[in-house]
């Protein structure tokens, strides 16, 4: 569907003939597709897409969120079993990397404990060619999507910045600047439409990150190209201590989406059954040429920012409690059980599959990876500087004579 | 959509059916044979043109880049020519487009995106400096970003605030990026077609008040020169050039600054003293050998730089100098460059700009008496 923009500013007692022209084809493609106006199209469901309730019971049709042109079929039962065991994983992820750092093993590790059913929807939705564009908080995506976990970690391991190709995953670099990567995403959808590839992209943020530049220009840019991004936006509550309310007054982030001409959801962030539902229909209308559309996920940061902040100094734990009986790893469980979908041996193979991506996490990042210091000046460029082959030998040469030194040293 | 547009076969890309010689040939034909008087903006033209032809993964971009040609018309007539797929305009939105063309480079593109003046430039200042130049170390060589950012820089033709800075020296300062800056017709089209067939990001910084000064030039031959000796390796990167011969001093310039320094270089013929006028062209890399060679061989050095001489190329290049030559100097090494004030209104700007008195005051000032 193409909305194509109409500039010209209309009254509701003056529906003139010229404007009514300027916007036929989108109001006509909108309404073919869906039977509802373009504006009806852009903005979010009147409320959010959830389809399993924070008990595990499956929501009536007529309680879903969803309305006319904004309907998701329930996904099928091999998908939400793949997401459930995926769910399971994603949850000792973050549970074993968050004792990795208390061990002293990484730096730091941004947890995304609560938000296991973005991450798994995240990477889920998306076909092998498509590409995902994470942030720092993504780890538990980047390997649902197929990405070694230890390769993953190597950012927060401390012996390189990134541990992945990403050309060979379609996955970008973890980015740490909020919203950079989100033009990433722009360009590389941009260059697979040019070649006429039919390629998808997701650039992942946060609900702090939607008031960076970054934001607005990935999502116009995006739009004005009609270009095939999810843009996925994580509303955990918090930018660090930060509460939503002091980033935005807009009555969701979803309803942004109006603003640059593209559709908007608000989906249940803890309830994987309808992110995958939403990000399914994201992706199918992105392919068919729908241009681009924004996807807010109502869900919470269950954790600190990181191991280095302090979540009591800005957040009662009332608040925190509230957000646990919404769990989503429990909420799958229960609906997938009371569906007979999810057995006691179900239950052992994915928490059997769980421990060992545990363990290789926990050999992974206990390993002392030997560092090379030459391999500072290596990558900074394709063609190397004779600035830099000067650097190098310098460091070289130092490094001889201090191992000159201590093997003098170690013969006294 | 039929995909005019293949994916680069140089860098992050599967192997391209680059064809398309044709528009290429129809603008060549256009051109008279032999040497003619060519500006620079013209060169740049032209290789924009040829390096589109070359390769259809090179795409240009930016704001009014597309149906008006550019501010400077640095672009006219490529979307003519190749179409809205491979010449377009942009929202205007500096960062929007150099994160896009990051993505794009990563995606199997060549991108070469035009900042329409020097400071409006700073909005993408973030991409630039996180992105554009890290992405390669931080993927460990995974990915390379073959882009091009082009960016008319530094003052001299009356404009007005915002249009005349020299912002060289932050990007010179940040790891990761090549700079370039062209000082001749010549290397106007050498340069830039280097910057687009290399594989690392470059900052393609233009002279402005240059776009319009000619020299004779045969663009067909350059045409030729450079695209066989492509084979051979690049042929301007790190290689500064002796723009005019001299034994008694060195004047070190580059880009707008050069023909001053050569204007300089004459007046003092005329008194009787021999200035050799080097070019350094790459600003990064920097070629240490050919102005170290000079100022050994002179034994007095005087940098010239539009931009605030305050932490900046300028004094890189004097440090650089001095750490090499020390023994070789007959003099301390003198700069004359612009005021550390932010640049200055048109009617003022004749004051702050290095020029040629300025600059044989500064030879004057060489420690002629032994």
């Amino acid at each position: 569907m193409t909305i194509s923009a109409d500039h010209t500013a209309r009254d509701a007692t003056s529906t003139g003939e010229a404007g009514a022209v300027q916007h036929e084809d989108a109001l006509t493609e909108a309404v073919k597709k869906f039977g509802i106006t373009a504006e009806d199209y852009m903005l979010p469901a009147r409320y959010q897409i959830q389809m399993v309730d924070p008990d595990g019971r499956l929501k009536p049709d007529a309680e879903q969120g969803t309305e006319p042109g904004h309907e998701y079929p329930l996904p099928g039962d091999e998908e939400l079993l793949a997401a459930y065991e995926q769910l399971v994983v994603g949850r000792r992820v973050n549970d074993q990397n968050s004792a990795l750092v208390r061990q002293g093993r990484m730096a730091v590790y941004p947890s995304s404990h609560g938000q296991e059913a973005c991450q798994v929807a995240a990477a889920l939705c998306l076909s092998d060619g498509d590409w995902m564009f994470p942030t720092y908080r993504d780890a538990v995506a980047v390997m649902t999507r197929g990405v070694d976990p230890v390769q993953v970690m190597t950012i927060f391991r401390g012996d390189w910045h990134g541990g992945f190709d990403p050309l060979k995953h379609h996955v970008g670099i973890q980015c740490t600047p909020l919203t950079t990567q989100l033009l990433h995403a722009v360009g590389v959808a941009h260059a697979a439409k040019l070649r006429g590839e039919d390629t998808v992209v997701l650039a992942m943020c946060g609900d702090g990150a939607t008031s960076e530049g970054d934001f607005h220009e990935a999502l116009n840019f995006a739009a004005v190209f009609h270009l095939p991004v999810i843009f996925f936006v994580q509303n955990n509550k918090y930018a660090i201590s930060v509460p939503l309310a002091h980033q935005s007054v807009a009555p969701s982030l979803a309803h942004k989406a109006v603003g640059y001409g593209m559709a908007g959801e608000r989906v249940d962030g803890n309830d994987v059954v309808a992110l995958l539902a939403v990000l399914d229909r994201a992706v199918k209308l992105a392919r068919e040429g729908s241009g681009p559309l924004l996807v807010e996920a109502n869900t919470y940061r269950m954790q600190a920012h990181t191991n280095a902040d302090d979540d009591t100094r800005y957040r009662e734990s009332a608040e925190v409690a509230e957000w646990r009986a919404k769990d989503p790893v429990n909420r799958m469980r229960t609906y997938l059980t009371d569906r007979g979908l999810l057995d006691s041996a179900g239950e052992a193979r994915i928490a059997e599959k769980a421990e060992a991506v545990a363990a290789q996490l926990r050999e992974g990042l206990s390993e002392d990876v030997p560092v090379d210091p030459q391999e500072l000046f290596r990558h900074v460029f394709a063609r190397q500087t004779p600035q830099l082959k000067e650097q190098s030998a310098l460091l070289a040469d130092e490094l001889a004579r201090d191992a000159a030194a201590s093997s003098q040293e170690a013969a006294k | 959509m039929s995909p005019t547009v293949t994916t680069s076969s140089e860098a992050n890309g599967n192997v391209s059916a680059a064809t398309a010689r044709a528009a290429a040939s129809a603008a060549a034909t256009a051109e008279a044979a032999g040497p003619q008087p060519v500006t620079m903006a013209k060169a740049l033209n032209t290789a924009l043109v040829d390096a589109m032809s070359a390769d259809s993964s090179v795409l240009v971009f930016g704001e009014d880049v597309g149906t008006l040609g550019g501010v400077f018309r640095i672009t006219d007539g490529l979307t003519k020519t190749f179409g809205e797929q491979r010449c377009f305009d942009t929202p205007l939105a500096e960062s929007g487009i150099v994160g896009m063309a990051v993505g794009m480079a990563i995606n199997g593109m060549r991108p070469v995106v035009e900042m329409q003046f020097d400071a409006f430039a700073y909005p993408a200042f973030e991409q630039i400096v996180s992105h554009v130049a890290k992405m390669h170390n931080r993927t460990r060589g995974a990915v390379k970003l073959p882009m091009v950012i082009r960016v008319p820089y530094g003052g001299g033709i009356g404009g007005v605030e915002h249009h005349c800075d020299s912002s060289e020296s932050y990007y010179a300062h940040t790891a990761g990026l090549k700079v370039y800056t062209p000082a001749t017709v010549a290397d106007g089209y050498r340069m830039l077609r280097e910057a687009i067939d290399s594989d690392d990001p470059v900052m393609f910084m233009e002279p402005k008040k240059l776009y319009w000064s000619k020299d004779l030039v045969d663009l067909s031959s350059l045409r030729a020169s450079y695209e066989e000796g492509t084979t051979a390796g690049l042929a301007s990167e790190g290689r500064a050039a002796v723009a005019r011969p001299g034994t008694d001093a060195t004047l070190i310039a580059y880009g707008p600054s050069v023909p001053t320094a050569l204007a300089a270089a004459e007046a003092a013929a005329l008194e009787g003293r021999s200035l050799e006028v080097i070019d350094v062209r790459t600003l990064v890399p920097f070629d240490d050998v050919t102005v170290c060679e000079s100022v050994r061989k002179t034994g007095r050095a005087v940098v010239i730089a539009e931009a605030h001489g305050f932490a900046s190329v300028s004094s890189e290049i004097v440090a650089r100098v001095q750490e090499r030559c020390f023994h070789h100097l007959a003099a301390p090494i003198r700069r004359v460059t612009g005021f550390d004030i932010p640049y200055p209104a048109p009617k003022l700007e004749k004051y702050y700009l290095p020029g040629v008195d300025r600059i044989l005051d500064a030879v004057d000032d060489l420690q002629w008496e032994d």
